[in-house]
């Protein structure tokens, strides 16, 4: 009989496919794209931004100070009153359609150069960033001449100059988050990229040049907090608008206080993700995987908080730990990678401190055995269970790859706990039961709540949070409210 | 190695605990099998792997002796002008053709599986079903494909299923169980869980899709949903189940994917055919057409390929 007999374990191992780099167009230098034309910086500065998968230099980014953001405001001031804010609508959205359609022309060169500037997977920036980013253009395009109707019975006005600062976790589609509304409503732009993430921003200012947008509509000035505390502070902006750190969007608000600018801020999250007894537990592990591991867990909204019914709570332990053992981490660049690079080597090392204070705290730690490539900077994906509310690791937000599991006894509990945080970005809720997930969906207080699945995005759709984490909703018809001026 | 052979099983209702299914997560984990990359090297050996993991099936009302003797030889013979090919893992036939079927394979190492319990459909009296099984069994078949009892299934009668299932495991003697769920008659990926969870705990060696006489057959998603459950049994008992997706799968490509399924979920110990199986009949020759591709660099006309 078949079964006595043992037999050998063949591995079998895929093949290494590495995205060619040779059909990208990269610069060595980059200069500020300030009123349609590639201006130097007038400190003479430049930075280099590395690929933290290899640490090796990509490029040279011009370093943009107050006097340069002066500039580009101007431009930007500019261009909103003389072409942009009195063209016809119509008009506008071809511009904006344009962009979006050079977007998808050229995606496979901006997907590449975003993995190798923010060290995320292939898969990821190929699947989700770039596609997501030609969409939102597209959607805003549509909404341009139609602002009447989103808006019914009030008459709709565009704001001005909108000063737009953004982070380095998803460095295109945070640009397009912020810029297709903007423009879509008739304002103008001046948009600052992360310092470690510029270039796809700055392949955007190609396209841009490319689409023939009036000089001065979109402006972009890269360069580090300085450079965008010279946006924030300066007189001649109407609208801010922030994604990044609590720290800095407490400093942002603080700064436009009593200034009559605008402000939306979409800040950090430590949003809880909830299993149920009767939730489809292989999905819902799934899920949990996907919503902490996504982007490295770069991703404000992710499942960082991991509530389970005590009940299912070893099943589901067991099962994350299993799972864990499947990905791979490696290059960004290789089709087959999960988890790739850490974004920084700033940003590693926040990391390795709270996992060493979760260790401290006598959280149980788990990692799996996975190989790190010696150069770049890496961290294996990790488990911590054994945590209460009380633990520094289940209260601050840690933007990479730790999950830290908690478990409850009562719907009542879980809520309890899922709100009892200062932030309220997002929430996950994994059960079998229709009506449980409308009960939590009124209760828990967070500005996106999925059920049975997780990080699921889309131009039509609002994103934003509560408490600390903002205010002012991106996407859908409320992120275009966000940039218009209704009387 | 354990076996799942407790001849005093009893149903449970224990086996009913089965978890919900979600199908669109089964979806999104599923597409995901779909873009790794096996090219080169990776993929011959998968190719390799999946040509000995084929069970050449015949199973019509018209089939005779003839097409039998044919197929077994095909499954032997797979290609000749390449050396070194495997063969198939067996030979899948109806019971009144086991007898020409064990002695056309003999000593090649093919085994031969028969179908039983009234396939396809498994209308017919519990006692018809233990005859035809024993039938087969007694004219030599190494493994018998058994379809479950889907209108009882389907009207909650899982105690039926459970024990008939246990009832033809006896009668297998020392032939292998596949368990054939007929996927396609029970419409939702819970019911696909609950009748995978009913079968393994049942006594089932191996469990199966489908009988390839239903649409749709072997998906992924349902496929993706059975390797759970054994999964899950083999993290409770550390007994291994095979499984087997039968219909539908008649390119390499899909059949690369299933494998990267399997090893994904289940491990490495699974990728071969003591534990892993397709159903098919047109297989073969994609697969024996893309490993001449990658010997020759040039894709041959389906001529070239005997579709015995």
């Amino acid at each position: 009989m078949a079964t006595k007999k043992n037999i050998p374990v063949v591995e079998w191992e895929y093949a290494p496919s590495l995205e060619g780099t040779s059909h990208i167009q990269l610069k060595k230098q980059y200069d500020l794209f300030i009123d349609g034309k590639w201006v130097k910086p007038s400190s003479g500065k430049y930075f280099q931004t590395i690929n933290p998968a290899n640490e090796e230099v990509l490029s040279e980014v011009a370093y943009g100070n107050e006097k340069d953001v002066d500039l580009a405001v101007k431009a930007a001031r500019k261009a909103y009153t003389e072409v942009w804010s009195v063209m016809p609508a119509a008009e506008r959205a071809k511009y904006i359609y344009r962009i979006a359609r050079l977007m998808q022309e050229r995606a496979r060169e901006l997907a590449v150069i975003e993995t190798l500037d923010a060290g995320k997977t292939i898969r990821e920036s190929r699947d989700i960033d770039v596609p997501l980013a030609c969409n939102h253009f597209f959607y805003y395009a549509g909404w341009a001449d139609k602002l009447e109707y989103a808006f019914p019975n009030r008459k709709v006005e565009s704001i001005g100059v909108a000063g737009q600062i953004i982070p380095w976790n998803f460095p295109l589609l945070m640009a397009a988050w912020k810029i297709a509304p903007a423009l879509a409503a008739g304002n103008t732009v001046v948009l600052k990229p992360a310092e470690t993430t510029p270039l796809t921003a700055l392949k955007l200012a190609e396209i841009i040049e490319a689409s023939g947008l009036p000089a001065g509509v979109v402006n972009i000035v890269t360069g580090f907090g300085d450079t965008g505390a010279a946006i924030v502070n300066h007189t001649d902006v109407d609208k801010i608008a922030f994604t990044g750190s609590t720290n800095v969007g407490k400093m942002i608000q603080k700064a436009v206080a009593g200034t009559g600018k605008k402000l939306t801020l979409e800040l950090g999250g430590k949003s809880a993700n909830i299993i149920f007894d009767d939730a489809p537990i292989d999905q819902a592990v799934e899920g949990i995987i996907n919503g902490i591991f996504f982007n490295q867990g770069h991703v404000c909204c992710a499942g960082s908080r991991l509530f389970v019914q005590e009940n299912v709570a070893d099943k589901v332990i067991a099962k994350l730990k299993d799972r864990l053992n499947s990905l791979y981490l490696g290059n960004p660049l290789d089709k087959n990678t999960d988890i790739g690079a850490i974004n920084s080597k700033e940003q590693l090392e926040t990391i390795n401190k709270y996992i060493k204070i979760g260790k401290q705290e006598g959280a149980e730690m788990y990692q799996p055995s996975c190989s790190i490539p010696k150069k770049g900077f890496y961290c294996p994906p990790t488990l911590f269970t054994n945590v209460a509310q009380s633990n520094v690791i289940a209260q601050e937000e840690i933007f990479g790859p730790v999950l830290t599991i908690q478990t409850f006894r009562t719907v009542d509990e879980v809520i309890q706990k899922a709100n009892n945080t200062p932030f309220g970005l997002a929430a996950g809720v994994w059960t079998d039961k229709g009506s449980r997930i409308f009960n939590l969906t009124t209760k828990l207080r967070a500005g996106v709540i999925w059920a049975n699945t997780y990080n699921k995005f889309d131009p039509t759709s609002p994103f934003g949070g509560y408490k600390e984490s903002g205010f002012g909703r991106e996407g859908g018809l409320h992120g275009l409210s966000s940039y218009v001026k209704l009387v | 190695m354990k076996k799942n052979q407790d001849k005093k099983n009893r149903f449970q209702l224990e086996y009913l605990n089965s978890p919900a299914v979600d199908k669109v997560g089964v979806e999104e984990r599923v597409a995901r099998f779909q873009t790794r990359s096996i090219k080169d090297a990776s993929k011959m050996q998968g190719l390799k792997m999946a040509l000995n993991m084929i069970d050449l099936t015949t199973l019509e009302g018209k089939d005779t002796h003839g097409k039998v003797k044919q197929m077994c030889y095909k499954a032997q013979h797979l290609h000749d002008v390449l050396p070194g090919l495997p063969s198939v893992a067996a030979v899948c036939v109806y019971p009144s053709m086991v007898k020409i079927a064990k002695k056309e394979v003999a000593g090649s190492g093919v085994n031969v599986a028969s179908v039983s319990t009234a396939f396809p459909s498994g209308q017919a009296p519990l006692e018809v079903k233990i005859t035809d099984t024993k039938f087969a069994v007694d004219e030599g078949a190494d493994e018998i494909d058994m379809v479950i009892s889907r209108g009882k299934f389907l009207s909650g009668e899982y105690n039926y299923v459970f024990d008939e299932i246990a009832m033809i495991k006896e009668a297998c003697g020392k032939a292998r169980l596949k368990v054939i769920l007929e996927t396609g008659e029970l419409a939702t990926l819970d019911n696909v869980r609950k009748a995978s969870d009913l079968a393994i705990y049942a006594g089932a060696d191996f469990i199966k899709t489908s009988t390839g006489k239903i649409q749709p057959a072997a998906t992924m998603q349902v496929t993706y949903t059975m390797l759970m459950a054994i999964k899950d049994y083999y993290d409770k008992t550390g007994i291994m189940i095979g499984m087997k997706p039968a219909g539908g799968i008649s390119t390499s490509k899909l059949a690369l994917h299933n494998l990267v399924m399997v090893k994904e979920v289940l491990g490495s110990a699974w990728l071969t055919n003591e534990w892993f199986r397709f159903g098919a009949s047109s297989l073969a020759n994609d697969v024996l057409m893309q490993i001449m591709k990658a010997e020759t660099g040039v894709y041959q006309s389906s001529d070239y390929f005997s579709i015995d």
